[in-house]
């Protein structure tokens, strides 16, 4: 029971890494850069949906749509200002622009905000009152007669990003701009030629990208409920691991390298030692590198020579 | 178009490296809208006053204990100002809890010609600028950094809070005299030397006191969101307390993941524990019934723990913690050592470290956080804790 127990901390925490890995696979897929500024927009996003219910008291949905919102806007701004002036430029400037971007983020949220940690309200509880009228709190389900639990959250997550991914997989398979902007991952040159607006459909990808963000960034901190100015870097780097074992690019992938990571990383703590758990992670990681260059469910393309 | 490309990036550039800059000297959260800064007016004139500086984290994740150590420095250097006598000027500058920050500071504040130190607010930044002070034979007088190699072989650096291992044994001795536990989970961040220096001292001291330790985990930087399988272990292995020594931004999460785990047991921690209250948000019911052990109690009844709560709430509207406390002793402890000693403020830094030194393994001196403190000449305090425990959302003396 303790393992099932243990399986499912490791698939609440993957389920995290994996919606903010879906993220970062999407962008790096169409526009072939790596937004190391992904989760910066997450904590931005988290922020937002704090402010709009903790201090204004909106319903938590409303929260989650202006997060959504928010950081979709931050995202085509962001893109304009920061990455578009670097189109024909080399890809290592863009990948220097945007680890600027996610200072400039963390930094500007420290003004914003304070440093002092604030804590996000969760959302997914059921309230309900028992014989006695007192109000109970519910925030999970239990089975086995409590001995297994499974909090709300999780379950969201998992939904979440199930939903997610198919979206995503149904968008870039069978829609115009789906199409536009595979095109444009395979050729921008091309893609222009062929009358696909490249600027516009880029825009569209990073739109796209933050407003996931902001949904990762409501379900991280409904999970894990301390939000501070460096909230999203740490996740968007373990994210950003997931979507390389996964396969870079691939948006199932991103989802299996992120519930695998978040499984690796909780049976490391728990059979191995909680001291040494990144460190097999990262271990892990290389060996599947090793054997499979491209990420698990990554294509294979063989260059040119 | 090479060109226009090339001027937009180094603009970018230039926002982005601006706009770092804001951030790193930013030197009080947006949020404090009175800062002890604008306080700084009342200060004497240039020479007739000691040159008093310390670097902490004003801004950042551990910023409240930065924060509450200025403004608990500020009221003790008004106070003092405005009693004629000896005159303090006070600067404080942030490292945001970094020790290459902390050392960047502290040459800010060497530049600016401080003549006393209070060292920095957290541990390892203070490790850094000891190192600075000691070298050019600055004294320093930290409020709150607690590690050993703070004051490990250097005679002019001295604290005025429990050293780790003395909160580690302290707690251990505690535990047990008071039959709070017999089966004992620690959990603690392993790259911390202050949750790592507290972690050393409690098991060692467990082990001489019978106290049994059935579960010790550790977490780490980037590392510090979920605590399942630590929570986990302490519960399969019948732990009845769990000592947390750390800060109380994880405490807050474990805290909150063993509530929805169902795990229920006694809770305690040390001096970084204070501050979990002022968390934005957090449900005080998470924290009931966690005892920790801190030299200073807010609901203390004394004349002078009075008038010191109710300057620091008017002022800053919130209750001062153990760091506000401690740093309000240092600039008194000072205030009697240069008494005692004559010194005048055109002294070298130099100078009055001698006499600073001489003054501090030999005097005693009674503050807010303990009566009857003296000094030993590794630089280390003798005082005795007070057990304190969370109860309504409030701390209540625990004896």
């Amino acid at each position: 029971m303790t393992f099932l127990n243990f399986l499912i901390s490791g698939i609440s925490l993957g389920s995290i890494y994996a919606i903010i890995a879906l993220g970062y696979t999407m962008v790096y897929g169409i526009a072939k850069m790596l937004n190391f500024a992904h989760g910066d927009v997450i904590m931005v996003g988290a922020y937002i949906c704090f402010y709009a219910v903790s201090r204004y008291s909106m319903p938590p949905l409303v929260g989650v749509l202006l997060a959504m919102l928010v950081c979709t806007v931050l995202g085509i701004v962001v893109e304009r200002l920061a990455y578009k002036p670097l189109r024909a430029a080399p890809s290592l400037a863009v990948l220097i622009t945007a680890i600027g971007v996610s200072y400039f983020l963390q930094n500007a949220a420290l003004l914003l905000w304070s440093s002092n940690p604030k804590v996000f309200p969760n959302a997914f509880v059921l309230k309900s009152v028992d014989a006695e009228g007192n109000e109970v709190v519910k925030n999970g389900v239990e089975l086995f007669a409590g001995q297994l639990k499974i909090s709300y959250v999780t379950l969201a997550t998992i939904l979440i990003c199930i939903i997610i991914m198919l979206a995503l997989t149904w968008f870039t398979s069978k829609t115009k701009m789906g199409k536009a902007m595979r095109a444009c991952s395979e050729d921008k040159g091309a893609a222009q030629l062929m009358g696909i607006n490249v600027n516009a459909t880029i825009s569209m990808t990073f739109a796209i990208g933050s407003g996931l963000a902001a949904v990762a960034g409501v379900l991280l901190c409904s999970a894990y409920p301390t939000l501070v100015p460096t909230t999203g870097s740490m996740p968007g780097i373990k994210a950003f691991t997931a979507a390389v074992f996964g396969g870079i690019g691939s948006i199932p992938g991103a989802l299996l390298g992120g519930l695998l990571l978040g499984v690796i990383e909780i049976f490391a703590k728990a059979y191995i030692s909680t001291q040494l758990s990144d460190a097999i992670v990262f271990a892990v990681l290389i060996v599947v590198l090793l054997v499979k260059p491209a990420g698990l469910l990554g294509k294979q393309i063989r260059e040119k020579v | 178009m090479k060109k226009k490309f090339l001027s937009l990036l180094l603009a970018m550039v230039m926002v982005l490296s601006l706009a770092a800059c804001g951030g790193d000297t930013e030197e009080t959260p947006a949020e404090s809208g009175e800062t002890p800064a604008e306080e700084g007016s009342e200060a004497p004139a240039e020479g007739t006053a000691f040159l008093l500086g310390g670097t902490g984290p004003l801004t950042g994740g551990a910023a409240i204990y930065g924060n509450a150590a200025y403004r608990g420095a500020q009221i003790a250097v008004d106070e003092i100002n405005a009693m004629g006598g000896v005159q303090f000027d006070l600067r404080y500058e942030d490292d945001q809890h970094d020790a290459e920050k902390a050392v960047n500071a502290y040459n800010v504040l060497k530049d600016w010609g401080m003549q006393l130190s209070l060292g920095s607010v957290t541990s390892k930044p203070c490790e850094a600028t000891a190192a600075e002070t000691y070298a050019d034979r600055i004294f320093a007088l930290t409020p709150s950094a607690s590690s050993t190699a703070t004051t490990e072989g250097k005679d002019n650096m001295f604290q005025m809070c429990f050293m780790d291992p003395n909160q580690g044994s302290a707690s251990a001795t505690y535990i047990s005299e008071k039959g709070l536990g017999t089966k004992v989970a620690i959990i603690w961040k392993n790259d911390d030397v202050y949750s790592k220096g507290i972690h050393d001292t409690f098991v060692a001291e467990a082990a001489e006191l019978n106290l049994a330790i059935v579960s010790d985990t550790t977490f780490a930087d980037g590392n510090d969101t979920d605590f399942s399988v630590q929570l986990a272990d302490a519960q399969a292995n019948d732990a009845d307390l769990v000592f947390l020594p750390m800060y109380y931004q994880p405490a807050s999460l474990i805290l909150s993941q063993a509530n929805s785990m169902g795990y229920n047991p006694k809770w305690f921690g040390v001096d970084g524990m204070d501050g979990i209250l002022t968390m934005e948000g957090f449900d005080p019911a998470l924290a009931e019934g966690v005892m920790l052990l801190t030299p200073f109690n807010a609901d203390a009844t004394d004349d002078k723990t009075v008038a010191f709560v109710t300057e620091y709430q008017d002022r800053y509207g919130e209750t001062p913690n153990q760091f506000a406390a401690d740093a309000y002793d240092c600039v008194y402890a000072y205030k009697q050592a240069l008494e005692a000693a004559g010194a005048t403020p055109d002294m070298t830094a130099e100078e009055l470290c001698d006499l600073m030194i001489q003054q501090f393994t030999s005097m005693t001196f009674d503050g807010l956080t303990g009566e009857g403190m003296t000094w030993d000449a590794t630089g280390a305090v003798s005082k005795s804790p007070k057990g304190m425990v969370i109860e309504n959302g409030a701390y209540v003396g625990l004896d």
